[in-house]
């Protein structure tokens, strides 16, 4: 079988795996980082977002062997020393989120989002968290979630 | 999905040569299209080939009168790009409209071409534009590239490797978007060009293809009070559960105006 080597949240990890064997699955069956959720089976949901070399992507919607070399942050990664980031503060805070099966992914990519932009429009941040579904919330409170979590990270 | 042989070359030509050894090769470059098709097992290629660790496939340059770009360069790289917001910046619009944040961070211009989606973007930019698709074997404009639904000119295991846009004078898109696949349920860029104007509308019909009606009421008067009174022909149009093919024409007349006004 083939074998992959990347960066997981800061640490280098190899394994195996098939040709035909999706980055999420590689996460969380390799890894057991089970924080990555899968939602659907059309890379429409984004529950599996993660970031690759900084940027978020759906990671049911890459085999692992693309992501030899690379650099991925999982949910996991997010927190520094026990410290929530700021982005996961801002969603506890603003009650963005009910059943939480959506928020590793909505959360993974407000911050790819909002990446050197501190100020953005409501407009902006709906438009923005298009490729992620939430089934619970309405949106709203995930939007003033995003908006506080762009501003406490300072345009980071 | 089913299991295939996986290759990651690092050049066109090791790419070249690993589709050539595969019995039912397939290239993989941002897999944005092909990864869903491959978990509805609509496809089963015994080997896949992924584009995306060759670096000559990258980036964007100005050449010339206008704008090269890798075939491997992601939607959200040419969005962003100084380079094209300054010499295109319809084509910069266009690929900002493509799927959704993260389907952007791995799509690619040369996937997007390649497969010719007949609801895709990408498209009505290269043939609005009047581009020129390079590969590893030749040039082909775009008006001998796109062949109708998921057709192309491209042979067996042939990579594109650029398109250059040739910058117009003056152009604009605008995109009526199906809400959940992101697609466009009709599209179409307007372009004034030194040779013409060169109207493409995607999402409308089984493939990407130019309005001569628009493209010859926008020629006596690039306005979008000309546009909008052009009749379309709902005949041949696609229809299905989202509109009608006398939705998309109507659609047509009514995009192609809003992108006149915007062009730019
Ligand atoms: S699980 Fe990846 S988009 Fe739904
Ligand atoms: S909180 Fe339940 S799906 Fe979003």
């Amino acid at each position: 079988m083939p074998t992959v080597t990347m960066t997981v949240n800061g640490k280098a990890v190899t394994g195996e795996v098939e040709g035909r064997t999706l980055l999420v699955h590689f996460l969380r069956d390799k890894l057991h980082l089970t924080g990555t959720h899968v939602g659907c089976d059309t890379a429409q949901c984004g529950a599996c977002t993660v970031h690759l070399n900084g940027k978020a992507i759906k990671s049911c919607n890459m085999l692992a062997l693309q992501a030899e070399g690379a650099e991925i942050t999982t949910i996991e990664g997010l927190a520094q020393n026990g410290t929530l980031h700021p982005m996961q503060e801002a969603f506890r805070d603003n009650h963005g989120l009910q059943c939480g099966f959506c928020t590793p992914g909505m959360v993974m990519a407000a911050v790819s989002l909002v990446k050197g932009k501190s100020n953005l429009s409501d407009d902006e941040i709906r438009h923005g968290l298009d490729g992620n579904i939430c089934r619970c919330t309405g949106y709203h409170n995930i939007v003033k979630a995003v908006k506080a979590g762009a501003q406490a990270m300072g345009g980071k | 999905m089913h299991n295939f042989a996986f290759h990651r070359p690092t050049s066109v030509a090791d790419a070249a040569k690993a589709i050539g050894a595969a019995s039912d090769g397939k290239f993989v470059a941002g897999g944005q299209t092909l990864l869903p098709t491959l978990r509805q097992r609509l496809a089963e290629p015994s080997d896949m080939i992924d584009l995306s660790a060759i670096a000559e496939l990258k980036g964007i340059k100005v050449e010339g009168d206008g704008i090269t770009i890798g075939a491997a360069t992601t939607h959200t790289e040419v969005a962003n790009s100084a380079d094209v917001k300054k010499t295109i910046p319809a084509l910069a619009h266009l690929a900002s409209l493509i799927g959704d944040h993260q389907v952007r961070q791995r799509g690619t211009i040369g996937g997007s071409i390649a497969n010719n989606d007949p609801a895709a973007d990408y498209p009505a930019a290269v043939l609005g534009l009047g581009a020129t698709i390079r590969t590893n074997k030749r040039e082909i404009k775009a008006d001998d590239f796109f062949k109708g639904m998921f057709e192309t000119d491209l042979a067996e295991g042939e990579i594109i490797t650029a398109v250059h846009f040739p910058k117009p004078e003056k152009a604009g898109y605008e995109k009526f978007r199906q809400p959940a696949s992101r697609f466009a349920l009709v599209g179409v860029f307007v372009a004034k060009t030194g040779g013409g104007i060169r109207v493409a509308v995607t999402g409308a019909g089984p493939g990407v293809f130019r309005s001569k009606e628009l493209e010859a009421a926008l020629g006596g008067n690039f306005t979008a009070d000309a546009a909008k009174g052009v009749k379309i022909s709902a005949n041949g149009l696609n229809g299905d559960l989202h509109g009608s093919p006398e939705y998309r024409a109507s659609l047509v007349s009514t995009l192609a105006a809003r992108a006149t006004a915007a062009a730019s």
